[in-house]
């Protein structure tokens, strides 16, 4: 499943999505490089999650097309956009709370395997995947927290293991949903490191208000407004672009 | 400990009829059947959160199966038994696929609009079902030539379903494919995001719980050798859906303790009160308001709440 039809890792043509008389997505086209590092700014109500939403399939667009690695995806559900290498993490926390971590980065490792189908043998027996979770959470440092269950950690820390599911999978395409959203400077770093860090095989999209540190994460940045694509290259053309300034970066 | 009470609790059940008389006998058969029939409703209402007011139909479908199989067309029981829950499981993929174009309340409607549609169907086709006269004068199977006529030999046929059933349940809802069955229930739309297909693996279980659904069903017109459409009434399926709530939903003893708290005062009660719904409506209450989990989950807070004391 490594097909080479296409330079881009996703690309989104003309995509159009209105509630009512509101277009939230305004015939958006982007195109995303394999392993590229692209931002996504604009204010709130600019129609990034929007975005987010239609590329992972929640939300259907109106027209347009959205494209994984030259196939169009644009009618396909959730669950196969995943197996075709699409991982998202949330901007509102979604994890399983009764759960432990390491039985929540399981479920993401289990969400590409066929023993998800299991339906004799619990997950415990597949010692692999428990093995794979620890080095994941071991990844993003959460390694001693993996017996206690998602309620019973602090906020920043459940950041961290929303990318420890999405990293889990090693996507080909990962969607981050404002990572930084209500951390310490302290996690900041942390998390920014880890996002960093992340191997170039995987195409990284993060939506991002704390400019400062994402800015310092992204090879291309596009800003977004009311729906439209107002700005979008490389990454210091942008920042000096006038209409940035207007938009999004103020007085 | 617990093993130690299990076992104690397991060898009660066997011994059961060497010192009970038959009409305590009879009423733990019809406790084993429910505990099933619960069972199955909990697949569905506890671990994948769909709230299924329609269960009564599988019960009431896999009895009726059974019953013409038998007497109009003259099957032997095995092979009406096949018949049966073949029929019935199919049913259910059908059901399914209606009923899971919806969650939640939706889902509830459509389950309990089928299964009115059965129960309708069952009165007014008289011509097959014999109307609101019921089917009686049925015979019980005989397993290995095994005559399952006397209330001993009916108890221990129904204890062994039922504890097979009980380990074919925990299995399934232990296994892999159960835990994302729970994670279908708390997060659909992350569990999507992952790879996991939220109708399939909902789907998938109905089927399942359908089954037993039948199972429960077959048992349930051996022990009665009649069949009324009242099984597969809204106050059937209803009944399971308190006893689960009660006992414990997403547990596994929860639905066989509230299966059997239903039985003991639909049969202790209604001796007293002509209105035993209205006591079965108050203890319901009571047990939402102290123990909102159910029986079983609240019982096991409460001890762990004790031992945390004494130590």
């Amino acid at each position: 499943m490594t097909p080479l039809a296409s330079d881009h890792a996703l690309e989104i043509v003309n995509l159009h999505k209105a509630f009512g008389g509101l277009s939230v997505t305004h015939n958006i086209s982007l195109a995303i490089r394999r392993g590229e590092r692209r931002l996504i700014i604009g204010p709130n109500g600019a129609g990034k999650t929007t975005l987010f939403n239609q590329i992972t399939g929640d939300m259907r667009p109106n027209s347009g097309q959205i494209k994984l690695f030259g196939t169009d995806v644009t009618r396909f559900t959730p669950y196969k956009r995943a197996h075709f290498g699409l991982s998202r993490t949330y901007q509102i926390i979604t994890l399983f709370a009764g759960d432990t971590l390491e039985h929540n980065v399981t479920l993401g490792l289990l969400g590409l395997r066929p023993e998800r189908w299991q339906m004799w043998r619990p997950l415990s027996y597949y010692g692999d995947l428990a093995t794979e979770a620890r080095r994941t959470l071991d990844q993003v440092g959460l390694l001693h927290l993996a017996e206690h269950p998602v309620s019973d950690i602090a906020y920043g820390e459940k950041r961290r293991v929303e990318l420890a599911m999405a990293l889990a999978q090693k996507p080909r395409v990962l969607l981050l949903d404002e990572p930084l959203a209500g951390l310490s400077n302290t996690e900041r770093s942390t998390v920014k490191s880890l996002i960093a860090s992340i191997p170039r095989q995987t195409a990284v999209v993060m939506i991002e208000h704390d400019m400062d540190t994402a800015l310092d994460l992204a090879e291309t940045v596009t800003l977004l407004n009311y729906g439209r694509v107002i700005v979008d290259g490389e990454r210091d053309a942008v920042i000096s672009d006038e209409r940035t300034r207007e938009v999004y970066l103020g007085t | 400990m617990t093993r130690i009470a299990l076992a104690v609790l397991g060898a009660l059940l066997v011994v059961l009829p060497f010192f009970a008389g038959d009409f305590y006998v009879n009423l733990a058969s019809q406790i084993l059947i429910a505990a099933i029939f619960a069972l199955s409703l909990n697949l569905l209402v506890g671990f994948g959160g769909m709230t299924s007011l329609g269960h009564a139909s599988f019960l009431g479908v896999a009895a009726y199966i059974s019953a013409l199989m038998t007497t109009r067309y003259g099957m032997g029981h095995g092979p009406a038994a096949l018949v049966s829950i073949a029929g019935t499981t199919l049913m259910a993929a059908l059901f399914g696929v209606i009923a899971l174009r919806a969650t939640g309340l939706g889902f509830l409607m459509i389950t309990l609009a089928l299964s009115q549609v059965l129960w309708g169907l069952a009165y007014r086709m008289s011509d097959v079902t014999n109307g609101d006269n019921g089917i009686p004068g049925l015979t019980r199977p005989m397993p290995f030539g095994i005559p399952l006529d006397s209330a001993a030999a009916f108890y221990w046929f129904a204890l062994l379903v039922a504890v097979f059933a009980f380990i074919m349940m925990a299995i399934f809802v232990s296994s892999s494919f159960g835990s994302t069955l729970k994670g279908v229930r708390d997060q659909p739309r992350r569990m999507a995001a992952l790879g996991f297909n939220p109708w399939m693996i909902r789907w998938i279980t109905f089927i399942y719980a359908g089954f037993w659904g039948g199972v429960s069903g077959l048992l349930y017109v051996y022990y009665n050798k009649y069949i009324h459409p009242t099984s597969l009434s809204t106050t059937s399926s209803a009944e399971a859906l308190l006893g689960v709530i009660a006992g414990g939903s997403g547990t596994l003893g929860g639905p066989v303790v509230g299966a059997t708290l239903v039985l003991l005062l639909k049969n202790y009660a209604s001796a007293y009160i002509d209105r035993w719904n209205m006591l079965l409506g108050a203890v319901f209450l009571f047990i939402v308001l102290v123990m909102p989990t159910g029986i079983v989950p609240g019982v096991n807070k409460l001890v762990a709440g004790l031992r945390g004391r004494t130590r």
